[in-house]
């Protein structure tokens, strides 16, 4: 089979989104006494674009999809996908990281379970994890809180929602429950 | 004529594997119409807890996430902490992870088999089995100190060296592994029961393996030639020859049923075995580790801004940790992913339409690290009535299925 280059990749990507692509990186990695390489992509891109360029993934191969990653900014939330391409043959497979940055008061992400099934399981923890509404994803039960926990709290952020209180930098105050403001300004 | 199915509830606790899971069965008769699974029941928080610690505390957490696969998180967690700050690792300490990873594979894969000959009655083999075990968790004692939870693997490279004077007996536990083979593939591939059993139950697809994103044996057994050391060969594997290992080279068809995902890990013990016998060859000398004194380690992470993924192939397939670092004492992001996650979904397909007494054999076959079938309720609809059948009731049933379809 044909295999694309990473820059063509990027460059594909490039044609079809242009400015909407705000960020794409190559990193080449080497291993082994014999310094063989195999490449990573990084690309950032705006959430408007993001399901077109899921599906323009799908037209170069079926991905295979691993996690999706987040990140509690402060402003926003960054969700990362990863996914790989080209399986089967040695040196050949392309590790792609998508961006896509969610503002706080909207977090809202288009499902990609009917184009991969098997996004179904992270976007269901990014759910329950961030707080993050998957359109069109139907609506299942928690996958890794107990079914009776908290709508209203989310693990992995890290503002007023978390599980923990914020200092005024918006960082984690350690890995201890503090309930009064005059702990958190003590510890600050 | 009314089609009345009945929800049966397995899980969420099972003593002999590691984790807890529940699946929801509609059942129709005996046959499984629908299935719903629920994990969850073990999830410690173990990324919230790497959140709040350095990257040198989360190498002995991530080792934890899975005692079976306590060489695999922390391979795929220390790749990602170099990637991420820029570190190499020297040859030699490439070559020892190699050599890990794969006594690893050849534990796991024996215990598997082991679990695979219990749920289908056949305790015999659980026993042939694990006492076969019982040699590689013998030389990781001997090389590492543990016979689980190495504590080998640091970031940059590895804390403990293989010296001249080890590698015989290494070579001893591979020809031990040689003899045993035999054995073991007899009775698996060879013996008319276990066939009965597992030819053309739990079929997953190779449209539905690539949908549902499947990874490590159950996806190579259903066709797909996909496996880390092959594709994106990282660390000593991209010296070494390592091909993706489909049941077609053993039976020359692909059928992606329980019996295949039996060839796919056999054969795999034997290329685990060739593995480590290239590695023990050309093996290269000098350090093991880009910086021994971890302070200063430390401090380099401090100062290191970057992200960076992981990526190693598990006995169950490819684990993924995603770190990054903000020039912080602690990273800004962990992200861990074990190969289970992936083939969570899978499940569904594999079980539609197979027996109640097929259910231990379907879901032991992707090599769960998850456990379940502790307890089973039976809820009859019509009445309201419970009926809770135990593990040994389950496995009785699992058992009884094998003496009747036994000529």
């Amino acid at each position: 089979m044909e295999y694309m280059k990473p820059e063509e990749i990027i460059e594909l990507f490039k044609e079809k989104f242009n400015e909407s692509i705000t960020n794409s990186r190559i990193e080449i990695k080497t291993a082994g006494s014999k310094k063989n390489s195999y490449s990573l992509i990084w690309l950032e891109i705006e959430l408007k674009v993001f399901k077109e360029a899921v599906k323009l993934l799908c037209t170069i191969q079926f991905p295979h999809f691993a996690i999706i990653s987040d990140n509690d900014t402060g402003e926003e939330v960054k969700l990362t996908y990863h996914f790989s391409l080209y399986y089967g043959e040695r040196f050949k497979e392309i590790s792609l990281n998508i961006t896509t940055n969610l503002p706080k008061n909207n977090l809202k992400m288009p499902t990609i379970t009917d184009l991969i099934p098997g996004a179904q399981t992270s976007e269901r923890e990014m759910k329950e994890m961030m707080g993050i509404t998957f359109e069109n994803l139907p609506d299942l039960p928690n996958v890794f809180l107990p079914i009776d926990f908290s709508k209203d709290v989310f693990p992995f952020r890290k503002d007023e929602k978390g599980v923990y209180p914020l200092s005024k930098n918006g960082k984690h105050i350690g890995g201890n429950i503090i309930d009064n403001e005059e702990e958190v300004k003590k510890v600050e | 004529m009314n089609k009345k199915t009945y929800s049966i509830p397995i899980g969420p606790v099972h003593p002999s594997l590691e984790e807890p899971m529940t699946f929801n069965f509609e059942i129709y008769g005996e046959r499984i119409e629908k299935v719903y699974l629920a994990p969850g029941d073990n999830h410690r928080g173990i990324e919230f807890m790497g959140r709040q610690r350095n990257p040198i505390q989360i190498i002995y957490l991530a080792e934890r996430i899975c005692g079976i696969c306590s060489a695999s998180h922390p391979f795929a967690f220390c790749q990602a902490v170099e990637n991420a700050a820029g570190i190499e690792v020297p040859e030699r300490g490439q070559y020892i992870r190699v050599i890990i990873a794969e006594l690893e594979r050849i534990h796991s894969h024996i215990l598997w088999a082991g679990i695979a000959g219990h749920e289908l009655g056949f305790d015999s083999v659980l026993y042939i089995s694990w006492r076969a075990r019982e040699e590689v968790l013998d030389l990781l004692e001997y090389l590492t100190g543990n016979r689980i939870n190495y504590g080998v693997f640091m970031i940059g490279g590895v804390r403990r060296d293989i010296s001249e004077e080890q590698i015989p007996r290494i070579r001893k536990t591979l020809e031990y592994y040689k003899d045993v083979y035999g054995k073991i593939e007899d009775i698996f591939l060879k013996d008319p029961t276990i066939a009965l059993r597992t030819k053309n139950v739990g079929v997953l697809t190779k449209e539905d393996a690539l949908r549902l994103c499947a990874v490590g044996p159950t996806t190579r057994a259903s066709g797909i030639k996909k496996d880390v050391r092959q594709d994106q060969p990282y660390s000593a594997y991209a010296d070494l020859e390592v091909k993706a290992i489909t049941p077609d080279v053993f039976s020359g068809e692909i059928n992606g049923d329980v019996y295949d995902r039996i060839i796919v890990r056999l054969l795999e013990l034997v290329q685990s075995i060739q593995i480590i016998e290239q590695c023990l060859e050309n093996m290269p000398s000098g350090e093991i580790v880009a910086e021994k004194k971890l302070v200063k380690l430390l401090n380099q992470l401090k100062k290191a801004k970057g992200e960076g993924i992981g990526r190693h192939e598990a006995p169950r397939g490819e684990v993924f940790h995603y770190v990054k670092l903000a020039e912080a004492e602690v990273p800004e992001i962990w992200k861990a992913r074990a190969p289970t996650y992936n083939n969570l979904m899978p499940w569904a397909p594999m079980l539609l339409g197979e027996q109640i007494a097929d259910i231990p054999i379907v879901v032991a076959s992707t090599d769960p690290c998850i456990a379940c079938m502790d307890r089973v309720t039976i809820l009859n609809k019509a009445n309201g009535r419970k009926d809770v059948l135990t593990k040994k009731d389950l496995h009785e049933l699992s058992v009884q299925k094998t003496r009747r379809i036994t000529p």
